[in-house]
């Protein structure tokens, strides 16, 4: 009998609480992940809308091969036109 | 049934009940993280989408300008040397000349010359005389020191009514020789006012040439 009445109280008073502190550090540790997955989320929606400008990358492209072949042209002109530098 | 037992059973329940409340809050939590992961799991798709052609343009732009820097750093060479041309990247961009042209790696050695200096120099000595020099706008120091766009109305404003033409009489030039109507001895003028000989045949009198 005493036993017995020495099994519950170690149920009540070790077990228990015991069970209770491990599962709790479980659910802070999850609901504490919940913010940072939400973060992450909108950052990488704000991210994806910042890219939105790539496709002017085309458009600079496009601009910097006209602007380099006026350049050349601009370059053979002066190679024509200007002596080439001659050492003292 | 014992008291004992049934103190039991209530601890057996009690704990059956602590794991199920945490096991269902955290189930919960998980399922709000499981979502949001896939929300976050999209937008990286996404940038993983509108970023991939990024690097192959970017490549070609680099390309294109690596096209321009060397054959503008050649020209330059080519055209002014390469003392005079580290000079003018120096004179144009203060330190750059440390740097050298990046063809020419030996061209960081060289001490530039301080063309920048001479040539904002002859700029503002032209800009002085009110020559035309544009570039007095952009005279860092200050104003302009003149107006570029309408400086040659300036010298208009001396001319009111235009510019006047040759005069219809202008003096005849003197006529010299040993035929010459008015002559003169070097060697009796110099140092004392000039003297005036006898008119000689076909020269004019004063009064007929006031006349």
């Amino acid at each position: 009998m005493i036993l017995e009445w020495i099994g519950d109280a170690i149920l009540l008073l070790v077990v228990l609480p015991i069970v209770i502190y491990l599962l709790r550090g479980v659910l802070s540790a999850a609901t504490s992940i919940v913010p940072s997955v939400g973060a992450i989320s909108g950052a990488a929606t704000q991210g994806s809308a910042d890219l939105d400008a790539v496709p002017l990358l085309l458009t600079t492209q496009e601009r910097v091969s006209q602007t380099i072949g006026v350049v050349a042209d601009y370059g053979g002109s002066l190679d024509v036109i200007l002596d080439d530098h001659q050492e003292a | 049934m014992p008291a004992a037992g049934v103190v039991m059973i209530v601890a057996v329940l009690l704990i059956v009940a602590a794991v199920v409340y945490f096991l269902v809050s955290t189930i919960v939590a998980l399922r709000k993280i499981t979502s949001g992961l896939d929300d976050a799991i999209a937008g990286v798709v996404q940038i993983i989408e509108k970023s991939a052609p990024v690097k192959e343009v970017v490549d070609d732009i680099n390309a294109n300008l690596d096209a321009g820097v060397d054959l503008l750093e050649g020209l330059l060479v080519k055209k002014a040397g390469l003392r005079d041309a580290i000079g003018l990247v120096d004179g144009l961009y203060p330190g750059a000349g440390a740097a050298g042209l990046r063809n020419v790696p030996e061209s960081g050695q060289i001490k530039p010359p301080r063309i920048g200096g001479v040539y904002t120099r002859g700029t503002l000595t032209l800009a002085r005389l009110g020559r035309e020099a544009p570039i007095a706008a952009a005279s860092p120091n200050g104003p302009a020191l003149r107006n570029p766009a309408y400086g040659s109305g300036a010298a208009g404003t001396l001319y009111p009514l235009g510019r006047p033409a040759h005069s219809d009489s202008l003096p005849r030039s003197p006529v010299i020789g040993s035929d010459s109507p008015v002559q003169y001895d070097p060697e009796v003028e110099v140092g004392a006012p000039r003297k005036r000989l006898p008119a000689t045949a076909g020269a004019l009198s004063p009064e007929s040439e006031g006349s």
